[in-house]
């Protein structure tokens, strides 16, 4: 197939798999509603916390209440897109310990592909809505000055930074290849990410060092924000943002096709 | 009856002895966030030598108990009834000689005990020798703080049971377990210790059950309140312990007369 012709496919592939996904949902309704209040419930509760502690102090480490919140509200955006697109938490269990690799890498489209359709969960759009107006609020309230070119550096890093989730979470989702029981490592991982929410000159600089180069959560959250608050210190980091992106999902891919290689099949 | 569950208990103990990954990745991930927040607090704190009544020495200090409190009332016993009811397995629980409410529970005892002993008790005793740390001063501070921790683990696994009563009637409901976990944790003074809050959010909270849950217990052990206060506190949780019991009763009825096992 030439690669156009290709690329198409996929994408008439997706469109089924998302008609698919919405039957399915709208079967279950009150399971639908209630996925999306809970997750408007969590994504609340985070914002609850920024708000109880600026109740006491005006500043946290020179950073003020509605930067923080402006942080926050940027991280929800990359974060609901890569569970959109890479919700990978329970791969091992469902594709590894069941069997069900099997019959992914039977599928016509690459494998790593089929997953993403699979685990599609478009429903995850109200997160980004949600960050999007944490966002707008943080920002009139903070009275930033937004270029015509801002909504698409937003773009551009929103998606970085989801692509650094992406490749993050791809990778962890390898190690099942190689191991066939459970590591524990997501959650680990999932943990490790909570830190990316809050400016990292708070941490020390082992911490520091590994949301930067190790785990870069930080260029999920902290460092793409510090550019629409016009925090001159960090811009070198908001523009690495891109590369970072590249760099880790590529990575995440490598790793995965590595493991597919090594993969020996563990279901019954 | 006793012995049967005397050895669910055992069985528990033992399966979490088994599971040693899952052990290490907990460790690991209640030291990322009690680091987390002890980094947090020290930024938010500043130049301030006291928020809401507590300096930062007893804030890292309450961070520390709180989540080594957790670690013994924290159980999955929600998303263990959800597989249960989704997979049909519990429709052969129901037959069985045994009250399937009583069984999670003291299964979620094990796990606990099991954390406590392994995972709570040596933790806090390395974080004494990282951080400025109180132990409580007397015997008596220790039995109120044991005996609070224990009503606490009780309400957290009613608490529990309610959630994965709700897959009886929901069938799929793991955004509400999911929502229910960082809502008792944000409740229940795990992240931010209760006095923090507004007064009249501390005023509602006060008709919730999950300050009993963290709140009450840290209190205790920091030795902040009077042992009159902390008896107090205790008869709280013992209350809030007989309220929630009504609902599970009316939801475990009604859930057995409407089960539908999907494909069991």
């Amino acid at each position: 197939m030439q690669p156009q012709q290709d690329a198409m496919h996929v994408i008439r592939i997706f469109a089924r798999y998302m008609g698919q996904y919405f039957k399915t949902r709208f079967a279950y309704r009150t399971d639908f509603l209630s996925d999306l209040f809970s997750n408007l419930v969590s994504e609340m509760m985070n914002l609850v916390f920024i708000l109880v502690v600026f109740q006491h102090v005006p500043f946290m480490n020179g950073w003020s209440r509605d930067e923080i919140i402006f942080i926050y509200g940027f991280f929800l955006v990359p974060y609901a897109l890569y569970s959109m697109f890479f919700d990978f938490w329970d791969f091992n269990e469902r594709y590894i310990i069941r069997g069900e690799m099997d019959r992914i890498l039977t599928r016509p489209i690459h494998n790593l592909a089929q997953i993403v359709l699979e685990s599609l969960s478009p429903d995850r759009i109200f997160g980004v809505i949600t960050g999007l107006l944490i966002m707008g609020y943080a920002a009139v309230r903070l009275d930033l000055e937004i270029a015509w070119y801002d909504p698409l550096v937003f773009l551009v890093l929103a998606v970085s930074a989801t692509l650094i989730y992406g490749g993050v979470y791809t990778a962890v989702a390898a190690i099942s290849f190689f191991s066939d029981s459970k590591t524990g490592i997501s959650p680990m991982i999932y943990n490790i990410q909570q830190y990316g929410r809050y400016p990292v000159d708070v941490y020390n600089h082992v911490i520091r060092f590994v949301l930067t180069y190790i785990l870069p959560f930080a260029f999920v959250g902290v460092y793409p924000a510090a550019y629409f608050l016009r925090k001159e210190t960090w811009y070198t980091y908001a523009a690495l943002t891109p590369v970072m992106g590249v760099i880790f999902f590529s990575l995440g891919v490598l790793i995965w096709n590595w493991g597919v290689k090594k993969y020996r099949g563990a279901g019954s | 009856m006793a012995k049967l569950y005397l050895e669910l208990i055992r069985m528990r103990f033992l399966s979490m002895l088994a599971y040693r990954v899952n052990y290490y990745s907990g460790v690991v991930i209640y030291g990322i966030n009690i680091g987390a927040y002890y980094f947090l607090w020290g930024a938010i704190y500043g130049e301030n030598g006291e928020l809401g009544g507590l300096t930062v020495a007893q804030m890292t200090a309450y961070v520390a108990i709180a989540w080594m409190s957790r670690a013994f009332y924290f159980n999955n016993i929600d998303r263990e009834i959800a597989e249960d009811v989704r997979e049909g397995k519990v429709a052969i629980e129901m037959i069985r000689p045994y009250n399937y409410l009583a069984v999670k529970t003291v299964q979620a005892f094990g796990e606990g005990i099991f954390r406590l002993l392994f995972f709570a008790a040596p933790g806090i005793f390395l974080i004494s020798l990282l951080i400025p740390f109180r132990f409580p001063a007397t015997l008596n501070n220790w039995g109120l703080y044991l005996c609070s921790l224990v009503l606490a683990f009780l309400i957290n696994t009613q608490i529990n049971l309610l959630t994965g009563l709700l897959t009886f009637f929901l069938f799929r409901n793991d955004g509400i377990i999911w929502a229910k976990r960082v809502i008792v944790d944000l409740f229940s003074g795990l992240v931010l210790p209760i006095s923090f809050f507004p007064g009249w959010a501390q005023t509602a909270m006060g008709f919730l059950p999950f300050q009993a849950i963290n709140y009450y217990p840290s209190l205790i052990f920091t030795g902040a309140i009077s042992s009159g206060r902390s008896w107090e506190l205790i008869g709280l949780q013992v209350i809030w312990v007989l309220i929630l019991l009504v609902p599970i009763t009316l939801l475990w009825k009604r859930a057995r007369n409407r089960l539908v096992v999907q494909g069991g």
